[in-house]
């Protein structure tokens, strides 16, 4: 099937987004904050699998999405759960604040 | 094909401004609802990829489900505005100059790479978002990685429940 749009300008688009993300989780306080990036990273990395696979005619590449979504829903669970519970013990969700067991 | 190109140029546009918008909110309900508007962006680049089981589940378990998750948890934590540290401001402005760095290689090896030339395509190429297709491929090819996805699943339902469940007091 023939693309209008070159594969470059979508491994461009997502390695951007990528790159967005990596900033946000690196600047962020709040913990959610960093969640919400680091989901904005694991798109991008999708996106670059899904436009693989479409360009090669190859289905591999989206169900590696596929599992990567049921991940990304797993890690979801799990890691709001913690935060919940770190919130519960130290009233706080900002990550600089939670430094017990710096050296 | 005209309006698959503007299709890629609206949504792609729409990705990268909501995610600068996410990274540059200080409260937590605004960036939430940034991340759920890239959701449906990146929905609509999967249907220009022709990838549409994918461009439904993305809406549904990402914007349907995980974003629904955290805006729950932003809710019942019920947090003020986020405020940044002095020492936190010398080191963002550290990590953006580096990530521009980052973006600014990788243009320079899109403008000066070749472009990639059509390989012949394999038979059934045109199936290859389809339910159908993707179903097939799943329940035979790929039987042993989506029953050990159940397995993680069920686990991290029971973390979850265990992390976030009160202690009984007595």
């Amino acid at each position: 099937m023939f693309q209008s749009i070159p594969l470059e300008y979508y491994l461009l688009l997502s390695g951007t987004l990528f790159c967005i993300g990596a900033v946000g989780v690196l600047t962020r306080r709040n913990a959610i904050l960093m969640f919400m990036c680091i989901e904005l990273m694991l798109n991008a990395v999708n996106l670059t699998l899904v436009a693989f696979s479409s360009y090669l005619g190859d289905t591999a590449g989206q169900i590696f999405v596929f599992f990567t979504m049921t991940v990304a829903a797993a890690e979801a669970a799990v890691g709001l759960a913690i935060i919940l519970a770190l919130f519960r013990n130290k009233q706080t969700v900002y990550v600089d604040e939670v430094n017990l067991m710096r050296w | 094909m005209s309006l698959a190109t503007g299709a890629f140029f609206v949504f792609a546009a729409g990705a990268v401004a909501t995610a600068i918008l996410l990274i540059t909110r200080k409260s937590a309900i605004p960036a939430a609802l940034c991340l759920i508007t890239h959701f449906f962006c990146l929905s609509g680049l999967y249907l220009t990829l022709q990838a549409q089981l994918l461009a439904a589940l993305q809406v549904l378990v990402y914007a349907g489900a995980i974003m629904v998750l955290v805006v729950f948890v932003i809710m019942l934590l019920n947090l003020g505005d986020e405020v940044k540290s002095v020492k936190h401001s010398q080191v963002r402005s550290v990590v953006v100059i580096v990530f521009v760095g980052v973006m600014g290689l990788q243009l320079l090896a899109f403008l000066l790479g070749q472009q990639s030339n059509h390989t012949a395509l394999p038979p059934n190429a045109e199936l290859v978002g389809s339910v159908g297709e993707l179903g097939r491929v799943l329940y035979t090819d790929y039987l042993f990685p989506f029953e050990a996805v159940s397995l993680l699943l069920l686990s991290a339902v029971v973390g979850s429940l265990t992390l976030a469940k009160r202690k009984l007091e007595n």
